[in-house]
């Protein structure tokens, strides 16, 4: 067997005692300086959580039941978010996709008939495009993980938690008088965000 | 787990700053049992204020005063069968109360009743907290369709247009208050609840007051904000009963539909727990920069015992004012005990309170600091709580396109504009 696939499946065996070494540290205190939150464990339950409701976002029937699953997926990985010591990322994530879009989803959808709309035909058949996508983008990552293990970090990288607002904020707005990194494509983007606002709202009005 | 336990007692971080489960959980647990305590004790306040600001006398039967009469309601509702109808969405129907449950009871984690006396000090406190509390409104949403009944569907369509627009209005106000924070030597803000409070300390000054009028406005515009995202009188319309009976949970019952009070009023002591924060110094008592000597504080330690005292010395008076009549004997003796306990718990706060005083070191000092803080903080909170029946007594329910027009043409223009003259006040003074 290729080495990198021993290693792989080594690894992988090895996730029961990362539980155990999670469920030791809520007995016993912990003496390291950072809390051991971010455990395998904790991460293949939250990809779990993710995965499980994306493939119900796409298998249900009900429109509504989608929606529910989709928030689940959202806040799974708002979490994940969270596990990579982003958690300016991981609020705004639960607020502007969790709290505000999938309730103006919601919204929507109760406004169709569910009944009808449930039993009517597809009209269009493009899931076979979608799985083939799908599996193109799925052996990617495959292929770039088995490959080459030494893309990713062996470790995780210890970023300073505190710190990750200001340092979003630094990035995009820049820091005493001078421009960040991102400000001109981020300004660039509110503008195109400006834009859509305009056209829903002209769309909507009969009369301006 | 006994050195897990012992090894917190000194510190003076939150469980979470100190990475120490165990006190987290018990935090927890001690909050989740609070605020279901503090829920009974509103249900019973609301329908006695309501009941005398209308001249009425309110629940008199169930013990002394209607003491008893929160605990009578549980068993009711406990005791009621549980409804689901043949024609509704089951599983949703099952979890919509739970979704409303869990996003009132997980922003409790990072409310600082004190400065170590909160679950976790997160980075990203108030944006937490906003985020966890609009997911409740997915609990509604989902409640009214899963019912599919004509009037809960309506209640859960207008409750979810009314939510997402006063969330605007909210954000953007909690946006001028955390500005507030950043006009310090250092020019660097925080999200944090405690480093909101701090800031406050800090500057020597309440945000309530700061540039003031412009504190006072953005503070009145989230109090409406606030009490239109509980979905509170006036800006009920999610339950108005006269055209809606009852909203999006018409056709809940039992046990279900207590979850959906539960969550309601643990929603509104959340919501309140962030303007008293943001606004009005969270745990700081009175003056704590200007009155800051020995004699001072031992002056304020000494409020949480003489509250309970008149609580104790108000029972007192209720025993005395029982008719003579001997079938009120039992209730006469029950609320005498009540009296009895109240006062009790006011001599055990004077003792720390005296015991407290001598060092800085002792755990009765300690215990004195500790009391304070969560006591003014729950004061605070207690004088939000008494503003929402206060209101629901005084004004009647809004239309629903005048709910509209004040959070889209009044609201969101005020907030605006008193964020963008925070900002260039702030940038003048400093």
């Amino acid at each position: 067997m290729n080495p990198a696939m021993t290693s792989a499946l080594d690894w992988a065996l090895h996730q029961p005692s990362y539980l155990a070494s999670f469920l030791a540290s809520l007995i016993t205190p912990a003496n390291g300086d950072m809390a051991p939150v971010a455990t395998p464990f904790f991460f293949y339950l939250l990809s779990g959580l993710a995965v499980a409701g994306g493939l119900l976002v796409i298998t249900r029937r009900n429109p509504v039941h989608c929606a529910l699953a989709l928030i689940v997926t959202l806040i799974a990985v708002a979490h994940l978010y969270l596990m990579l010591y982003a958690p300016f990322v991981a609020g705004v994530q639960i607020i502007v996709y969790a709290g505000g879009i999938m309730v103006l989803f919601l919204f929507v959808i109760m406004l169709v008939n569910i009944e009808r709309a449930s039993k009517d035909r597809r009209y269009n058949r493009i899931w076979p495009v979608g799985l083939a996508a799908a599996c193109a983008l799925m052996a990617l990552f495959v292929s770039a993980f088995v490959k080459d293990r030494a893309l990713f970090p062996d470790r995780m990288i210890k970023l300073p938690e505190g710190s990750n607002t200001q340092e979003i904020a630094n990035a995009l707005y820049g820091e005493a008088g001078r421009m960040g990194q991102y400000t001109f494509t981020f300004e660039i983007a509110s503008l195109l965000l400006l834009v859509a606002i305009l056209g829903a709202v002209i769309m909507t009005k009969k009369r301006i | 787990m006994l050195n897990q336990f012992m090894s917190y007692l000194g510190s003076n971080l939150t469980p979470g700053s100190a990475n120490n489960q165990l006190w987290a959980l018990i935090y927890v647990l001690i909050i989740f049992a609070g605020v279901s305590l503090a829920v009974v004790c509103m249900n019973w306040f609301e329908r006695k204020a309501l009941a005398h600001f209308q001249i009425r006398l309110g629940p008199m039967r169930v013990g002394p005063h209607g003491l008893l009469q929160p605990i009578a309601d549980a068993i009711k509702l406990m005791l009621k069968e549980d409804i689901i109808p043949q024609e509704a969405d089951q599983f949703v129907f099952w979890i919509a109360p739970v979704i409303g449950l869990l996003a009132a009871f997980t922003v409790y984690t990072v409310i600082p009743f004190g400065p170590s006396q909160a679950v976790s000090d997160m980075n990203i406190g108030i944006l937490f907290m906003l985020g966890v509390s609009s997911l409740g409104v997915l609990g509604i949403v989902v409640a009214g369709w899963a019912s599919n009944s004509h009037y809960p569907l309506i209640g859960a369509l207008r409750s979810s247009a009314q939510m997402v627009s006063y969330e605007i209005a909210m954000g953007m106000s909690v946006v001028s208050a955390i500005l507030m924070t950043s006009f310090n030597k250092e020019g660097t803000g925080t999200l944090s609840m405690i480093g909101i409070v701090r800031s406050q300390q800090e500057q020597g000054i309440w945000f309530l007051f700061k540039f003031f009028p412009l504190g006072l406005v953005a503070f009145m515009s989230f109090v409406i904000a606030m009490i239109a995202e509980t979905n509170r009188a006036p800006f009920d319309m999610a339950e108005a009963e006269s055209e809606l009976t009852a909203g999006y949970h018409t056709e809940y019952s039992g046990l279900r539909w207590s979850l959906f009070m539960l969550s309601e009023y643990a929603a509104m002591i959340a919501v309140s727990s962030i303007a008293v924060t943001l606004w009005l110094g969270g745990w700081l008592r009175p003056f704590p920069n200007l009155l800051h000597a020995p004699a001072w504080d031992f002056i304020f330690s000494l409020f949480p015992g003489l509250t309970f005292l008149g609580l104790a010395a108000i029972a007192f008076i209720g025993v005395a004012r029982m008719p003579a009549h001997f079938s009120f004997k039992i209730q006469r003796i029950g609320l005498a005990v009540f009296a009895a306990l109240l006062a009790f718990i006011a001599l055990l706060l004077l003792v720390i309170a005296v015991a407290g005083r001598s060092s800085d070191t002792s755990i009765a000092a300690r215990f004195r600091e500790g009391i304070g803080y969560v006591y003014w903080f729950i004061l605070k909170v207690a004088l939000f709580m008494y503003l929402f029946i206060w209101a629901r007594a005084t004004w009647p329910r809004y239309r629903f396109d005048q709910l509209m027009r004040i959070g889209w043409k009044v609201l969101l223009p005020i907030t605006l504009g008193v964020l963008v003259l925070t900002a260039i006040v702030g940038v003048l003074a400093s």
